[in-house]
């Protein structure tokens, strides 16, 4: 009896033991902090030049960040599935490749590695939160892959291996925030940042203070919050603002992420927070994140991208369409209320751009993909002509603020003229001012003060920062 | 962008008349919009405040030839005004509104609405004109000063005449206005009248008449006695609807724990489950009871204390019974049990969240006082949990199981030689936990979101209160799940609500250091761990 037990403890041990081993070894390759200068031609793994080119996507499909990541997926096989009809890449084929990371950060680098090396895809479409991208970063430099990267983000980043589809805080926080202070949007004194506690708003956040700083708000007119994600309980939050607010215009920048938007807009709801009086902005809240929410209570919040799915031009009807159609094919779950947004809208066009680089390059092979990425243009569904920047690796995107409308679409307020170019690193942070993000030659780099080469007769003007 | 197009002819025949206006409001320039507001606030009269009323709360239709209709909520429209035919001719059209006319409905509203019969119409009007500096209001307000008889409404136009007055130049104005801040004091006047006690920079006092600073030190105590009582009920209300949460996750944890000494990893799944009963109430009740689908949350209260105990039933059936007095192993083979049953939901419902969604009578609050609004919904879980603890104790201290339950609690072998039947009330006991645990799932969709990993969120917490409290113990559970409640949300306000956690988890680590058996711990002879 007494040895039975013993060698029973002994086999729980172990057991445990292997289990806690798997998290242990994804930790050590997600080590790298900064982004690196990229690996000298890493030697790509032999691919194949004929048979279907093998795409992958790398989304969370459960987890806190399913509620968003879901139909990026979606939309992804919805484009390729386009590309196939029309007949393929260089006539081959694009084969999708779906993980499931599961809102598991360090997961995202096991599955990206895994997608790499093991599935050997042409490409990867994925991501969503600043902490996942950071943490498969040093996977596509180390391993020379191509990510494709749909969400707006913090900035602060240009990586060789990365294509920012998304908006770039001079896209969206900044203007935003402009559109606020003026007397449209309600002439704001006092601020409220407010975010889940994670890389993106915390770096947004900080650019956003500078920014403020710079127009003549003191520090105590800005009171700044973070909750962990899957957080649901705003309710001191919530009280917290009104006291914060009494007396003078606020406004609040919200960089909530994941299904905690659910609670929090809810308590702004219940607690009597009107947009007239107290104006919440979102960044991360689009028509997806408000499907699942009663959005009555809500109408005049107020969230800021580069699309909207009420813009009406002839290319987002037919995009709509083409999107409500593929979810009635395929039986999602809610085809009929299906609805497209921002991150779609940048996924579907990353991925034709990628898909017109590979036929302009004649090969998947990643570096010749990367030089012809950098001149692709297309017709995206808000109707402009978008253009990848070879030089930043970002998109040039036209800015939309909307108030969000009763059925949970929104009500475009105020627009940029048409697209407006990335500026990765920030020029009102005193630090990324100096550095400047440049592909071509001579900088040849993501985030440095001097040029990687010397010109024998250096350039009159420095065209490389707007 | 919704526009209205006229012929100019018909513009000017129209012009100067209540129909222009009211096709000026569908402009899609909100300049012209504000500018059409202000014209029909200054005609004034009862159809004049219905027309903009039901244009804030986006329910105004309006045909091509400037006739207004009001939409109403079970369908159709009634007429707005005199020159409103019915049935309306059709196209009709919803004016567009935003932000920017809605800052300036509201107070054209307020303003209107200052000279409605009704006093209570007229008191709300000046509390919400008093809420901010309105320096354009103020020779409107003196007006309707003089001829206001309701002691209510005079206090609130007092107040609102306050921003304005306190800069007066004459210091007996601005001893009124620091009054009238006093009689109701809010946070808003904190940093005016702050400021008038303040000091420049060569250490002399701002406000030189002494009578004046003593208003002001009235009128800054009054708005720091508020701001106290405000803190600490809402405080004390967050933290008791925090509790309730807590309460309601972790007393079908004591049950079983107390009880059976049993560790259930699997618990956060059994209020999953109770959860997913709830949706699927839910969508029974859309499909065959639309009319009455706000009911749906009675229905799933018996619903799910029945699903989670029957999946509770499983469990104990199939893997607790046979783990016996093997902590460790049962550790492990419900913690294995809760990968299965995260999986199964998954595989039934999706991997994403489902929507449960409050129904009408648990949306909303109402403002008690200055800034504290009382949520229904959190009101409701924390009579909810009441509920549920006082049918737990009526359970286990006046029915024949709980008293078999507590004897078995106390010492196993004695009550086993008693002639009661140990591994019945096994059964029975854990399937209530079980049940209990249920209900809190169904709380638990009201508060926040509906997805596989619900359960996974708040197992950590459902044992913490547990050994907080005290094993097995329901006292030891209610005082430890208030009290962390409390905790938090006290400590919230001050380090923010990541670093919250942090502090309770540091403290509650040092509580069980110096006792380890709980705040209430079970007293018998041979209680084993």
């Amino acid at each position: 009896m007494h040895r039975r037990k013993a060698n029973t403890r002994f086999w729980i041990v172990g057991l445990a033991a292997c289990a806690c081993k798997g998290p242990a070894e994804s930790q050590t390759q997600t080590a790298a902090s900064t982004p690196p200068e990229p690996a000298a031609a890493a030697p790509a793994v032999a691919k194949n030049e004929t048979g279907p080119i093998r795409v992958g996507i790398l989304h969370s499909l459960s987890g806190t960040m399913a509620i968003s990541e879901t139909s990026l997926k979606d939309v992804a096989l919805m484009t390729i599935d386009k590309i196939n009809a029309a007949g393929g890449v260089l006539k081959r084929k694009l084969e999708p490749v779906v993980v499931d990371p599961a809102s598991n950060w360090p997961l995202f680098a096991e599955k990206a590695r895994e997608l790499i090396q093991k599935e050997q895809v042409a490409v990867v479409f994925g991501c969503w939160t600043s902490v996942s991208r950071k943490s498969v970063l040093p996977v596509f430099e180390e391993l020379n892959g191509l990510l494709f990267y749909p969400v707006q983000y913090e900035g602060e980043e240009s990586s060789y291996n990365v294509f920012y589809t998304g908006a770039a805080p001079n896209q969206q926080a900044i203007p935003a925030v402009e559109y606020l202070m003026s007397s449209k949007g309600g002439a704001a004194k006092r601020w409220v940042l407010l975010g889940t506690d994670y890389v993106y708003p915390r770096t947004t956040n900080k650019i956003l203070r500078y920014f403020l700083k710079s127009k003549g708000v003191p520090d105590d007119g800005i009171m700044e919050k973070y909750t962990p994600f899957g957080h649901s309980d705003y309710q001191t939050i919530v009280s917290d603002i009104k006291k914060f607010a009494a007396g003078a215009r606020t406004a609040v920048v919200s960089t909530i992420n994941g299904d905690s938007n659910v609670p929090f807009y809810k308590e702004l709801a219940n607690q009597g927070l009107k947009a007239s009086d107290i104006p919440v902005v979102a960044f991360s809240v689009g028509e997806e994140e408000l499907r699942g929410i009663d959005t009555k209570p809500l109408v005049g919040h107020l969230a800021a991208w580069n699309y909207f799915m009420s813009i009406d031009t002839p290319e987002n009807r037919q995009f709509i369409a083409e999107f409500k159609a593929y979810a009635k094919a395929k039986n999602l779950p809610d085809a009929d209320k299906r609805v497209t947004n921002d991150p779609m809208e940048a996924t579907y066009v990353g991925i034709q751009m990628w898909a017109h680089a590979v036929e302009q390059a004649g090969t998947t092979e990643v570096n010749a993909v990367r030089q012809a990425v950098g001149y692709q243009v297309m017709r995206s569904p808000s109707g402009f002509n978008m253009a990848l920047d070879g030089k930043n690796h970002h998109l040039h995107k036209p800015v939309y603020i909307g108030e969000i409308k009763a059925d949970g679409q929104f009500q475009v307020v105020w627009k940029t003229e048409g697209p407006i170019r990335a500026q990765p690193w920030s020029p009102y942070v005193p630090d990324s001012a100096k550095k400047i993000a440049d592909w071509s030659y001579p900088w040849v780099c993501g985030n440095c003060t001097e040029p990687k080469f010397k010109l024998e007769f250096p350039l009159t003007d420095t065209n490389n920062n707007p | 962008m919704v526009g209205c197009v006229f012929s100019t002819a018909t513009h000017a025949a129209l012009a100067d008349t209540w129909a222009a206006d009211v096709l000026a409001l569908g402009a899609s320039d909100v300049n012209e919009q504000v500018r059409a507001v202000n014209r029909i606030a200054r005609r004034g009269g009862t159809e004049a405040i219905a027309l903009l009323e039901a244009l804030n709360d986006t329910s105004l239709q309006i045909d091509s030839t400037g006739a207004a209709y009001r939409k109403r909520s079970s369908g159709g429209v009634v007429p707005i005004g005199p020159h409103s035919p019915m049935p309306p001719k059709p196209p009709i059209m919803a004016p567009v509104i935003d932000n920017e006319l809605r800052r300036a409905l509201e107070m054209t509203l307020a303003t209107l609405r200052l000279t409605s019969p009704d006093s209570r119409v007229r008191r709300r009007a000046a509390e919400e004109i008093a809420r901010q500096p309105n320096d354009s209001l103020a020779p409107v307000v003196r007006q309707m000063l003089v001829s206001e008889r309701d002691v209510h409404v005079r206090r609130a136009l007092a107040l609102s005449l306050a921003w304005v007055d306190v800069e007066s130049l004459d210091p007996s104005v601005r001893i009124k206005a620091l009054l009238a801040i006093a009689d109701s004091p809010g946070t808003a006047f904190k940093p005016a009248v702050e400021r008038i006690l303040s000091q420049t920079e060569h250490r002399k006092p701002v406000e030189v008449d002494a009578q004046v600073r003593a208003a002001a030190s009235k009128a800054l105590s009054a708005i720091r006695w508020l701001e106290t009582w405000t803190n600490l009920l809402s405080n004390l209300f967050y933290g008791l609807s925090l509790g309730s949460v807590l309460l309601l996750i972790s007393l079908g944890l004591t049950i079983t724990f107390g009880l059976m000494r049993v560790i259930n990893m699997a618990h956060g799944e059994l209020l999953m489950i109770g959860a997913y009963a709830t949706y699927v109430v839910q969508q029974l009740f859309l499909k065959y009871l639309p009319n009455h689908s706000d009911w749906y949350l009675v229905a799933a209260v018996p619903a799910a204390f029945f699903a989670a105990a029957i999946v509770g039933t499983i469990v104990e059936r199939l893997v607790l019974r046979f783990l016996h007095g093997r902590p460790l192993e049962t550790l492990l083979a419900t913690w294995g049990v809760s990968l299965v049953l995260i999986q199964v939901v998954r595989q039934l419902f999706g991997a994403q969240n489902v929507t449960v969604a409050n129904p009408a009578w648990l949306s909303g609050g109402i403002e008690l006082f200055a800034g504290f609004v009382l949520t229904f919904n959190r009101a409701a879980v924390i009579l909810f949990s009441l509920a549920v603890v006082s049918f737990v104790w009526f359970v286990l201290s006046r029915t024949n199981l709980g008293l078999q339950v507590r004897a078995v609690t106390q010492n196993r072998d004695m009550a086993a030689s008693m002639g009661i039947a140990t591994h019945r009330v096994d059964g029975w006991t854990f399937a209530m936990g079980a049940g209990v645990a249920g209900l809190g799932g169904v709380a638990l969709s009201q508060l926040g979101n509906v997805g596989p990993e619900l359960g996974q969120g708040y197992i950590i917490d459902a044992f913490m209160v547990v050994v907080l409290g005290g094993v097995g113990n329901l006292a030891g559970t209610f005082a430890g799940a208030m009290g962390l409640g409390i905790a938090t949300k006290w400590a919230e306000p001050v380090v923010g609500a990541v670093l919250g956690k942090i502090v309770i988890l540091v403290l509650i680590i040092l509580f069980i250091q110096r006792r380890p058996q709980g705040l209430f711990a079970l007293k018998g002879r041979a209680v084993e761990v």
